[in-house]
């Protein structure tokens, strides 16, 4: 992964107007250094979501909606015999924390929630809310 | 496909129809624009030749210049064609946009027609706007007539889509003085304008699915420098190519544009350097002065950005003393053109005399006498071999005479 610094090139170098390829080679779909899969937000964060594969129903929303491509996802085939996407975990490379994937999520009990920074994935996981604290509310 | 418009070699046109023409005959793919007095008719009569057919482009209504200028950079960043026009208050509203245009090396061309700026709420012209939008990174070209008008915006398109420029481009004419003022113009044949702006050329467009590109980055402290730095350097070498094609529109037209333009300056003691539509009035000032015996010249930046100082410098070697007038409230210091031409003299080593004027502010008439008044001071600094008049002056002031030292 490239960072900015390795990235820096001089003024005789620079992208014309700014205007940023996605692709070094389109035809091939080889990635250019400012795809933003090349390019490390971590940092960015202050919160993180954390996902939850219990609760998850597939329905993609996140992958969709993610600014950055962060949710990895493997091609399975579902019960009723059809393709789809399983939405495997996310990238923290590549998630700046907006928190959009929260928000579009269907179920019932988001199956993602934002967390601090600095509480481990196993530990926000045991934190996750139940149907029983629902009811309470 | 547009109908040919059927055009006699001499038609009579203001500098608004004269536009309107030059945009049509440019085949621009995208027109946004909000109406603004003095240049709405420039976008109302391309808005009638595209429901009459004579356009294959689109018009977007929108509901601000600020969208105006918005939706020209879409259009342009998608591969387009694109132009649009505003005045004053508008063009104000736009200069945010203005900024965006440049830095993404889009070519758009604006037709501005020079209006001042409130408050007081004024609409004619004087030079308030293309002062404020003097560093958004556009080429400014300068016109003084509805002829030029025309010429200028061909021009325009040529320059700003010119692989070695990539810029977006203005011309500027006065505010009713040119825009409302009818006067006889030679156009060319639309198939001869649209040969000799040629096709356009898009480059990174965002239209191209296969190779998608990103518009408008954000650049911090490592890169924006170095963005902006070739900007300008794009903006600084765009001379030779504005001279080649204005040399190339002279082998069509026969007229003949320069970076700077000069009447009667050869053999002149004293120049006077003044931009728009009193260049024409100081013609017949200069051509009395000298029935008079006074060695007068003058001198106009055809471009006003990049601004050709070394050109300027040269121009004004052998004169005594220069007077620079300015049709924009200066607001705390000198007039801008007063500025670039003294630092254009100082950087060659030239120490004539040069004293700034104001004038014309939100129309006000400017006549050959008013014009002679200025000679005759500069005259006198000429003479003395040093300044005797105060440092910036008011013409056609009304009130006890206001200078500054």
């Amino acid at each position: 992964m490239a960072t900015p610094k390795e990235m820096l090139t001089t003024w005789d170098n620079i992208q014309f107007g700014a205007v940023l390829p996605s692709f070094e080679d389109p035809e091939k779909k080889i990635r250019s250094k400012f795809h933003s899969y090349n390019y490390k937000v971590a940092d960015w964060r202050v919160e993180k979501p954390v996902f939850n594969r219990d609760l998850c129903i597939d329905c993609d929303f996140c992958w969709v909606f993610c600014p950055d491509s962060c949710f990895e996802v493997e091609e399975v085939v579902n019960k009723r015999g059809k393709k789809q996407a399983k939405i495997k975990g996310i990238n923290y490379n590549l998630c700046k924390g907006c928190g959009v994937c929260v928000e579009v999520c269907p179920t019932p009990i988001k199956s993602l929630l934002m967390f601090p920074e600095h509480v481990e994935t196993q530990e926000a996981l045991k934190q996750w809310p139940t149907k029983e604290d629902k009811k309470d509310k | 496909m547009a109908e040919r418009y059927e055009l006699k070699s001499k038609e009579v046109w203001d500098g608004n129809m004269a536009a309107a023409h030059a945009l049509r005959q440019a085949q621009v793919d995208v027109v946004a624009a909000y109406p603004i007095t003095p240049s709405t008719p420039i976008v109302q009569n391309y808005a009638q030749f595209l429901a009459d057919g004579y356009v294959d482009g689109e018009f977007v209504k929108v509901e601000s210049e600020h969208s105006a200028m918005s939706a020209c950079v879409g259009a342009a960043a998608a591969g387009g064609r694109v132009a649009t026009a505003t005045s004053s208050q508008g063009y104000a509203l736009m200069v945010e946009v203005l900024y965006q245009a440049s830095g993404m090396r889009l070519p758009i061309v604006m037709t501005v027609v020079n209006r001042a700026l409130a408050s007081p709420l004024n609409i004619h012209g004087d030079h308030s706007d293309l002062y404020l939008g003097r560093d958004a990174g556009w080429i400014h070209l300068m016109v003084n007539n509805p002829q030029e008008v025309y010429d200028m915006t061909l021009c325009a398109f040529k320059i700003g889509e010119d692989e070695r420029v990539r810029l977006p481009v203005t011309t500027n004419q006065d505010g009713f003085l040119v825009s409302h003022t009818a006067q006889v113009v030679e156009p060319l044949q639309d198939e001869d304008a649209y040969k000799f702006i040629g096709e356009y050329k898009a480059l990174n467009p965002m239209l191209d699915t296969k190779n998608p590109v990103t518009y408008g980055a954000q650049t911090e402290e490592e890169w924006h420098f170095e963005h902006k730095a070739v900007q300008h350097k794009a903006l600084m070498e765009s001379f030779p190519v504005i001279e080649e094609i204005f040399n190339e529109f002279e082998k069509l037209t026969g007229r003949k544009y320069n970076l700077v333009e000069t009447y009667k300056l050869d053999d002149a003691d004293i120049a006077l350097v003044v931009m728009g539509s009193a260049y024409e009035t100081a013609m017949l000032a200069v051509d009395k002065a000298r029935s008079e015996g006074i060695k007068v010249g003058l001198l106009m930046p055809r471009v006003f950005r990049p601004f050709p100082y070394n050109e300027i410098a040269k121009k004004l070697k052998n004169v005594k003393a220069i007077a620079a007038l300015d049709r924009s409230a200066p607001m705390g210091t000198t007039g801008a053109l007063y500025n670039e031409v003294a630092g254009a003299l100082v950087a060659n080593g030239q120490s004539a005399i040069i004293t700034n004027y104001i004038y014309g502010l939100g129309g006000r008439d400017t006549t050959v006498e008013h014009i002679l008044e200025v000679i005759k001071e500069t005259k006198q600094n000429a003479d003395a071999g040093k300044r005797v008049t105060d440092l910036q002056g008011f013409i056609n002031l009304r009130g006890p005479k206001l200078s500054f030292n």
